[in-house]
Formats: C-alpha cells, sequence, structure tokens
C-alpha cells in the first residue's frame, strides 16, 4: 500500500502549489515540500526491509486480459533512484524557492515539477511494462512542461518542443520493443521478464526487441545520435535543468538498461550497440564541452558525456561494469545537481553565464566557489573526491576490454574521454572563479541567501565523504543496489582509493596532466575545433521537421481540398464499391420468402414516387418547387407506411414532413431561390453515375433483406408487451418502456438540436450577418394579403380542436396508435399555424411560455421517471403499471411510463417551436414591417366605416 | 411487393445522393432528406412486408407484423427531422456570413467566382485556407 502511497503523493501534491501560491510564496514552497518530503519518508521506511534482502511488492488488477495491472515492487535497484529522484527533489525544491523571481509563476512551477516527480518514481518501482510505458510518457509530457516552463523566451519554446519531439518518438520506439519483449517472454511483468533471459536472447525477436527499446533508453538519456535536445533543454529555469538533468529524467534511460540488464545485457548485439555507442558519445560530448562558453551548455554536455560513460559501463556486458555504473550515477547525481546549483547562482548574482565575460569570482563569491571547485573537481576525476573512484573503476574495465579483437582501442578511447572530462572541470573553475577580477560583471556579484547555497552545500557533503572513505559510506548502497541489478551473485571487489600502483592509475595520471595542459592551451585547440567542419544537430533536427512538415503538408493540400463536394463522392463510391465486392466475394442463393401481391393504386403510388425522384432531380434548380417534391415523397412515405401495416410511423412521418417543409420554406426565405447551373456534363456524368450504382446497391440490399425469412428478438416484445409494458400498441412500449434509454436518448439529441438551431441563430443578429441581414432586400414579392383572414379565422377555430386531438393522441398512445412523439407534434404544429396566420408578434404576446424551458423540463420529466426507478430500488426506467376504474370513463391503465412520455411530448413541442421562434427572430431583424395586428383587414373597423 | 418497396428505396437513394453531390448547400440539405427517406424505409422494410397486420395486441389478430424496425424508424424520423432543421440553419447561417452558399471551400470561390467546378477528382486545387 504505502508503494503505491509513495507513487501517488507527488501526483496528489501537483494539486497544492496551485492552491497554496494564494498564501504565498513560502508557504506554496513548504506545501510542496512536505510532499516531497513526505513520500521520502515513506520510501525510507521501506529502506531496512530492502536492506535486509527483500523486495516488496504490491500489486492491484487494472485490465488482466490485457496483461496490464498496476504492481509496483522495490529492491535496491530502485530504492536508490527514488532515493535520488525525492532526495535532489526536495533540495531543487528549496533551490528553486529562492531561484525564482516574483515575476514567475510558482505555482505552475511547482504542480510541474510534482508532476514530473510522481511521473520518475513511477518509472523506477513499477513492476509491470506497461504501467511502466505510461509513466515514462508522463515524463516526456511534464519535462516538456518544465522546460517549456519561461514561456515567453523562444528558445525555453523551441528547447521544449525538441525534447518531447525526440524523447516522445524515443517511447514510442520504446514501447514497440517493450510490447515484442512482453510477447517473448510470456508476461508484461519484470520479476517475470528478468528470469526468463536466456529464452529472450535465443528468440528471433530479440534483436528488434533489443534495438527498439535502446532507441527509447538513447534517446530519453541523449546518446548519440540522440544528444543534441539536452543542451537545447538547458533554456529551462535552473532549477529544472539541475534536477532533470542531473538526477532523474535522462537518467531514466540509464536504469532502464539497469533494470533489463539481466534479461538483454550479454549478448554481441548488446555489447557493440550500448558499449560502442556510449563511448563513442562519452568522447564527443566532453569535446564539445571543452568549448561551450555558457556554463550551463557546458554542463549539459558533461552530462551527456557522464552519461555516456554509464552507458559504457552498462554495455560492457560484465558484473563488474554494472557495479561501477551504479556507483557512477550516485556520484554523478550528488556532483552535477551541485554542478548546475552553483551555475545556477552564478546566473543569478553575477547576471550573466558567459564564461567569456567570467573569471576571479572566488575572491567576491567565496562560498560558491568553495562548492563549484569542490564539485567540479570531482567531475574531473581528482583524487580523494568520489569522481575519482568512479573514473578508476571506468578506466580499469576500459583496459580490458576488446574491440572487434583489438585490445587498445577502447583503453585509448577512454583515456582521451578521461583527458577531455578533466579539462573541462578545470575550465568550469578555473575561468569562472580564478584569474583577475574584472570590473564589467553585469551587476555586483556576492555569495547568495542561504537558501540558495544550502542544496548544493548538502549535495556536496556527500561528494567529499565518499571519495574520503568509499566503502564505510557508499559500500552498502552499491551492493544492495548492484545485487538487485544483477539478480545474481555480486563480482569480486572493493571500494578504495588506492589500488596500487597499475596501468589505470597511469592513465588517469596521464589524464589529469593531460587536461591541464589542454585548458592551458585552450585558444589553440578551439581553432582546431573551428577547423573541422561540424554538423550543427539543430539544424539537421529542424530541416527534418520542416521537410515532414512540409509533405504533410501537401499530402493534406491534395487529400483534403476543401471540396466538400469531392469527399461526399470519394466517401460514398467507396462504401459503393466495398458493398460490390463483399456481394461478388460471397456466393448467393436466390430469397425463398414469396412475394406480397401489389394491388393496382400501390403500383400507381410508386410510379408517383418514381416520378418524384426523377423530376427532384432533373429540376432541383428551382428551389421552391423542389421542396414540393419533398413533400410529395413524404406523403407517399407515410401512405406506405399505413398500408404496410405500421400506423405510428405514418402519423410520425406526415406530422414530420408538415414541420420540416414549414422549417425549410423559413430558411428558404433567405436563401437564393434558385441554384445556379454550374456543373458541366462530365461531372453531371460522374455525379448520376455514383448515384445510379448506389441507388442500385441499396435497392438491391432490401430486395435481397425482404425476400429471405428472419427470426428476430421481436416475438419477445409482443409476448411481453402488454403483461410486461402494460399496452397494447407494441410500437409504443417499446419506446418508452423496453428500449426506454433509447428514446431518452433520443430526445436528449433533439433538445440539442435545438440549441444548436437558437446558438447559430443568435450569433446571425450581430455581426457580418446582421448587417447582411438589415440590408437585405427580400427577392420576391409579397402577398397583398398577409394575414388572410380566412386562415387566421379557421386556425383560430380549430386550435382547442388541434389540441385536444393531441391530448387524444397521447392519452391513447400506449394502446393505440399514438404516443408522444406524435401528439407532440401534432400540438407543435397546432401552434405553429397561429404564428403563420396571425403573424409572430401577435403570437408571441399570447404564447407565455418559454420554449427553452419546456425542452429543458421535457428532458427532465424523462430523466426523472427513470430515476423514480431508483426509489423503488429498481434499474433506471425501470416501469410500472396499475389498472384503475373511474366512474365514466371505465377502466383506465395507467403506467408510469406515460409520464416518461409526457418528457417526450414537451421535448418535441419544445424543440420544434425554439427552431420556429429563431427562424422568425431573423425575419423581425430585418426591419421589415410587422404586422402588430391579427388580420391585415379588421373586420371590426370595416364594419364602423360602413356606418 | 417487395419489387415496389425496393425499387422505390433505391430511387429515392439515387436521387438523395445525386443531390448531394451539388454545389450549393440548399439541394445538399433536400438530398439529405431524401437520403432520410430512403433510410427509413430501407430500415423498417426489414422487418418485412406485412399488410394488414399492424403491432397492436388485441383477441382479432392472427399475426403481427414485425415492431421493433417501426419503434427504430420512429424515433429515426424524429431525429431526421432534427438533424434537418440544424443543417438547415448551418446553411442559413453559412451564407448570412458569408453571402455565399456554395459547399465547397477553397480559392476556387474567390479566383474564379465558379465555386466548385475546379474541385475534380485527380485535380489537385489550390488551397485558400
Amino acid at each position: 500500500m504505502s508503494l503505491a502511497l509513495i507513487v501517488l503523493l507527488p501526483f496528489l501534491g501537483a494539486l497544492l502549489p496551485g492552491l497554496m501560491i494564494r498564501a504565498g510564496r513560502n508557504a506554496c514552497a513548504v506545501a510542496t515540500g512536505s510532499v516531497t518530503l513526505l513520500a521520502l519518508i515513506l520510501l525510507l521506511a521501506e529502506a531496512p526491509a530492502v536492506f535486509a534482502g527483500e523486495v516488496i511488492q504490491a500489486r492491484w488488477e487494472w485490465l488482466p486480459q490485457l496483461g496490464l495491472n498496476v504492481t509496483f515492487f522495490l529492491d535496491g535497484l530502485g530504492l536508490l533512484f527514488a532515493t535520488l529522484i525525492l532526495g535532489i527533489g526536495l533540495l531543487i525544491i528549496i533551490y528553486a524557492r529562492f531561484y525564482l523571481s516574483r515575476r514567475d509563476p510558482m505555482g505552475q512551477f511547482y504542480s510541474y515539477l510534482l508532476l514530473f516527480q510522481g511521473a520518475m518514481v513511477g518509472i523506477v518501482l513499477s513492476d509491470n511494462i506497461l504501467l511502466l510505458l505510461i509513466f515514462w510518457e508522463l515524463t516526456s509530457l511534464s519535462s516538456f512542461l518544465l522546460i517549456g516552463y519561461w514561456k515567453h523566451l523562444p528558445e525555453g519554446r523551441q528547447g521544449a518542443r525538441m525534447a518531447l519531439a525526440v524523447t516522445g518518438s524515443g517511447g514510442l520506439a520504446m514501447i514497440a520493443g517493450m510490447l515484442i519483449l512482453g510477447q517473448i517472454a510470456g508476461s508484461y511483468d519484470l520479476s517475470v521478464i528478468l528470469q526468463h533471459g536466456a529464452e529472450i536472447q535465443a528468440s528471433p525477436w530479440y534483436a528488434p526487441a533489443l534495438l527498439l527499446i535502446l532507441v527509447g533508453c538513447f534517446t530519453k538519456s541523449a546518446q548519440f545520435p540522440f544528444h543534441f535536445w539536452l543542451p537545447h533543454a538547458m533554456a529551462a529555469p535552473t532549477p529544472v535543468s539541475a534536477y532533470l538533468h542531473s538526477a532523474t529524467m535522462v537518467k531514466a534511460g540509464l536504469f532502464l538498461l539497469a533494470r533489463l540488464w539481466p534479461a538483454l545485457a550479454g549478448t554481441e548485439w548488446w555489447f557493440y550497440l550500448v558499449a560502442t555507442t556510449g563511448l563513442f558519445t562519452m568522447v564527443m560530448a566532453a569535446w564539445i564541452a571543452l568549448f561551450k562558453d555558457d556554463l550551463k551548455g557546458l554542463l549539459a554536455f558533461s552530462t551527456v558525456s557522464h552519461l555516456a560513460l554509464v552507458t559504457f559501463l552498462f554495455g560492457l556486458g560484465t558484473p563488474m561494469g554494472v557495479v561501477a555504473g551504479l556507483f557512477h550515477i550516485i556520484n554523478h547525481a550528488c556532483f552535477k545537481a551541485a554542478l548546475f546549483m552553483t551555475a545556477g547562482i552564478v546566473d543569478h548574482e553575477v547576471g550573466t553565464r558567459d564564461v567569456k565575460r567570467l573569471g576571479g569570482l572566488m575572491a567576491l563569491m567565496p562560498i560558491t566557489g568553495t562548492l563549484a571547485s569542490l564539485a567540479a573537481l570531482s567531475m574531473a576525476g581528482v583524487p580523494l573526491l568520489n569522481g575519482f573512484l568512479t573514473k578508476e573503476m571506468m578506466l580499469h574495465e576500459a583496459l580490458r576490454t576488446e574491440w572487434l579483437g583489438n585490445p587498445w582501442i577502447i583503453g585509448l578511447a577512454a583515456g582521451v574521454g578521461a583527458l577531455f572530462s578533466v579539462a573541462y572541470s578545470l575550465r568550469y573553475v578555473v575561468h569562472v572563479f580564478f584569474g583577475p577580477k574584472r570590473d564589467d560583471y553585469p551587476s555586483k556579484p556576492h555569495d547568495p541567501p542561504f537558501g540558495l547555497y544550502l542544496p548544493p552545500l548538502i549535495l556536496v557533503i556527500p561528494v567529499v565523504l565518499i571519495g574520503l572513505f568509499p566503502e564505510a559510506v557508499a559500500g552498502q548502497v552499491v551492493a544492495v543496489t548492484a545485487q538487485a541489478a544483477l539478480k545474481g551473485p555480486l563480482p569480486d571487489y572493493y571500494l578504495a582509493i588506492w589500488h596500487g600502483f597499475n596501468l589505470t592509475l597511469v592513465v588517469s595520471l596521464v589524464a589529469l596532466a593531460g587536461g591541464a595542459l589542454l585548458l592551458w592551451r585552450h585558444a589553440a585547440a578551439n581553432r582546431l575545433r573551428l577547423a573541422v567542419p561540424r554538423p550543427e544537430a539543430k539544424r539537421i533536427f529542424e530541416a527534418l521537421v520542416r521537410t515532414l512538415v512540409s509533405i504533410s503538408n501537401r499530402a493534406t493540400d491534395v487529400l483534403h481540398n476543401g471540396s466538400l463536394r469531392r469527399y461526399m463522392a470519394v466517401l460514398i463510391a467507396t462504401s459503393t464499391i466495398a458493398g460490390a465486392i463483399a456481394f461478388w466475394g460471397a456466393t448467393h442463393g436466390p430469397g425463398a420468402r414469396p412475394l406480397t401481391h401489389a394491388s393496382p393504386v400501390v403500383i400507381l403510388a410508386w410510379a408517383v414516387l418514381i416520378g418524384a425522384c426523377v423530376t427532384i432531380v432533373l429540376a432541383h434548380h428551382n428551389r421552391l418547387l423542389t421542396l414540393v417534391i419533398v413533400g410529395v415523397v413524404g406523403v407517399l412515405v407515410s401512405l406506405g407506411f399505413v398500408y404496410m401495416s405500421a400506423p405510428d410511423l405514418a402519423l410520425t412521418q406526415i406530422s414530420v414532413e408538415v414541420v420540416t417543409v414549414i422549417l425549410l420554406l423559413l430558411a428558404l426565405n433567405f436563401l437564393p431561390k434558385e441554384s445556379p447551373r454550374e456543373s458541366g456534363a462530365p461531372r453531371r456524368a460522374r455525379d448520376g453515375l455514383i448515384a445510379g450504382l448506389s441507388g442500385l446497391g441499396v435497392g438491391a440490399l432490401i430486395f435481397a433483406v425482404m425476400t429471405r425469412d428472419v427470426s428476430s428478438i421481436s416475438a419477445f416484445h409482443l409476448e411481453n408487451s402488454k403483461p410486461g409494458g402494460g399496452g397494447t400498441n407494441v410500437v409504443n412500449v417499446i419506446l418508452v418502456d423496453f428500449r426506454g434509454f433509447d428514446t431518452y436518448g433520443e430526445i436528449i439529441v433533439l433538445a440539442i438540436a435545438a440549441l444548436a438551431i437558437f446558438a447559430l441563430l443568435d450569433g446571425a443578429l450581430r455581426g457580418p450577418a446582421a448587417r447582411r441581414l438589415q440590408s437585405w432586400i427580400p427577392d420576391q414579392e409579397r402577398a397583398r394579403d398577409r394575414h388572410p383572414m380566412m386562415l387566421v379565422v379557421a386556425t383560430r377555430v380549430m386550435l382547442p380542436l388541434s389540441l385536444l386531438v393531441g391530448v387524444y393522441i397521447f392519452l391513447r398512445g400506449h394502446n393505440e396508435p399514438g404516443g408522444g412523439f406524435i401528439a407532440g407534434l401534432v400540438v407543435a404544429i397546432a401552434l405553429l399555424m397561429q404564428y403563420m396566420a396571425s403573424g409572430y408578434g401577435w403570437a408571441e404576446r399570447r404564447m407565455k411560455l418559454d420554449y427553452h424551458f419546456v425542452t429543458g423540463v421535457g428532458v427532465l420529466f424523462a430523466g426523472f421517471t427513470g430515476v423514480g426507478a431508483w426509489v423503488a430500488s429498481r434499474p433506471f426506467l425501470t416501469s410500472d403499471f396499475e389498472y384503475f376504474t373511474l366512474p365514466i370513463l371505465g377502466e383506465l391503465g395507467l403506467a408510469t411510463t406515460l409520464i416518461f412520455d409526457v418528457g417526450v411530448f414537451l421535448t418535441v413541442v419544445g424543440s420544434v417551436l425554439v427552431a420556429l421562434a429563431n427562424l422568425s427572430r431573423l425575419a423581425r431583424s430585418t426591419e421589415e414591417p410587422v404586422s402588430e395586428a391579427p388580420m391585415d383587414v379588421n373586420p371590426a373597423a370595416l364594419d364602423q366605416e360602413a356606418r | 411487393m417487395e419489387i415496389l418497396v425496393a425499387s422505390g428505396v433505391g430511387a429515392m437513394t439515387a436521387a438523395g445522393v445525386y443531390l448531394v453531390l451539388r454545389a450549393r448547400s440548399f439541394p445538399v440539405i433536400v438530398g439529405l432528406a431524401m437520403l432520410s427517406y430512403a433510410v427509413n424505409v430501407f430500415l423498417f422494410a426489414t422487418g418485412r412486408i406485412a399488410i394488414n397486420l399492424p403491432p397492436v395486441i388485441s383477441k382479432d389478430a392472427v399475426a403481427y407484423s414485425d415492431p421493433l424496425p417501426q419503434a427504430l424508424v420512429l424515433t429515426a424520423i424524429v431525429i431526421a427531422f432534427g438533424m434537418t432543421a440544424v443543417v438547415v440553419v448551418l446553411a442559413l447561417r453559412a451564407y448570412l456570413e458569408s453571402g455565399d452558399d456554395a459547399v465547397d471551400i477553397g480559392a476556387d470561390d474567390t479566383e474564379s467566382g465558379q465555386p466548385g467546378e475546379s474541385d475534380g477528382l485527380g485535380e489537385s486545387a489550390g488551397t485558400g485556407r
């Protein structure tokens, strides 16, 4: 349990800084720090057990079918990394409190930092590799936020983007590699995978899996050729650089190399890929670091070089290499975090981190100078400091390793790398803190406040202590960690400063002397560097990105050219062709179901339908005529429904038809009345072909369906309609009872459609649309008699009748054709008629209801009916019914579904009228004179005149 | 009867598809309405054709038509109405905003005043976005 809590704490704590920042910067930092401290305490509480050799586990099932479970385990390796992450994280939080200025949003910073911290802890404690991958991606994302924290700086944004692109795509490769690995081992749990090392290495999939995983590790740990993102990520605030690039993010790749070492290491593939990459990167990055004038740039490349050193050690595939590599991770985390912090202090207090403008700072900032010098000398590998120990171990291993049968090349390269390393480390000390004092510092240098130099001070203490008493201070930690990483016996070794006078010591001393000499001749070396061509990784990367962007732009332009007609044509043609392929790819017999006889009336109706379809195609340029034909087709379809035993559908179709045509007419009022003829003959032929073929396909398909027998679940509905749903109209019972949830969803869709219409038309009352409306001139002659007396009188007489019909249709719906949908449409039409006959202004004053409100109430009604079932501890929308005997009406069945149907009814009425009301608002905004009187001719006035 | 229904559905589909492929918004909306008819009748017809057998339970009835497709189609009709209403209002708003009811977007509207005619398959139209 506490394992999961250690991982979760930073994530949960990420909410705190944003809240605490209101209480001030100190409160914010304290809150953030206590989250990390708490996680660290929980972690260290487990340490004694881990040192005793236990592996602590925690496990929850998540998606066991996919092999994805939330499993954590803590062994020596995980403990070391988690301690580094949380411990150095705590120091960074203190440091950042004093480093960030008042203008920087500190709450945001700490939130990002904790997110990142949680993701890192997740990586090192995950047992399941799929879970590990999730955390891995999370580190890429959260580090993006951290690197790009100073959003106003273009370098910050570019650096963050580059880091995300490189580590993110590496993560993708890693996912593929891990999946292969899991497939080979038959499990996604690390504890299982690590026991199948021999099996994995024998598999033909070993090489691809290894390659993909290494791409992930190398991108994260900035190994050649993916090293270039790390220096650019230095645009981040220094606390971020110190955290991400000394102790955490870049170490994630190394962690994974160590973690998977028992499963993957020991083969030729492993040695030549990992060790060679490490060795090459180590020498190359050290050489570049020597000439970086930006302090953080120098440290960035030195980091790349030191990461490469560890990669090289792991790549050797020997147990001793792992021991040395892990030991170096500890040492490097200490001195490099301290160095980044001192670089930040110099930047903060002097105002520049350009080496060329620095020097002589020792006298002005003695504390910073001392701390920086100790850390830098440790990085150089000077005896009595911790960096010396691991460099000796590395050189010792390098000197006895052959590369392609060559016994000295690795030793030589490692020696050269060490020499460069000495040179740039000394440069950090000599060119910044020593030399003559200058008089042109951007600001007055002095030692920083205590809070700013405390964290590096804490880090320098282990640098010295481990350097002096390696076995006593670090011996046990290294042993426990190495044992966990090796999953086997430890090699015979002893951590000590003095191993006797041997070749390793000679190389080490030569490197120290050579490094000093190189620094002395720095200017000459720089001329040499400038003379050879240097490929600029950033430029190559950007050119690559530009090419990719232009390729995808071009592809988008070709595929997505803005012609909606083309998309439509492609879509329809493709589905037609797909249907045809499926049809011809299978065998078919003729349908066995006997055909139904067609009466002459039916044939006549069919002929009218076909005629209407032909006419609408031929005459579609005349939009008004098109609408009339749509109406004709709608009526024919309703007739068809009546004839083919679907009275409910017929009622719905005919009422929908009325509403649709009215709405289309209202909209057409503002649209051109003619479509221009602009398609050429080839285009028309092409569209005609597509249309004809798709019509043929759909027609043939439904013919095939209708001529075959089927057994469906409908029998259940027919049997249970009366006993289960309390109604004899099966269609209505299905709607409000069996499939009530569907209907509920559908009225919500209808309500959303009404709101969308409102939003679209409301927006049209502002901006260019409104200007166009105001200058709108009706393009058709207006009727002289816009509200004819006959129509006005007739609709008013009919209103109560039609409302009564609506209520009747609604009430009988459960047993006879009818129901909420149809009743809603009928009532909506009755109200629509009032608006049309007497004018919107007149009708609106008499309708006191807000239609949005009606729509909303309808949805709520239906919803509450459903929730009502919960009160009776039944599932959502379960219905109940009871029969009542009333004096005059006789027996009356009442079901709870009736209330649901009221909801449907209200939603339909509301939605239709919202659409109408908003179209009318549009018309009223055109400054057309709106009749306020109910009729254009007032009979009463005429009467008076006559008298 | 089956032949008549099938050919009717086919004709409505064909007319709908042809109209959907037109260059102006109004015919496209009408085409969608035609397609909704076709689809609704299609779905309905999957319940097979039955005459004078409404799915209303009574003692006299000998058989019933399939109620399930009917229930599905009933809501489909209403939803199709909602969709048509939204689309027509969308088209109206677009027309009011731009003064043009062409369906296609692209450089062609501004260059030739002949929207949609240079978007033939295989031609690569320029982009005005």
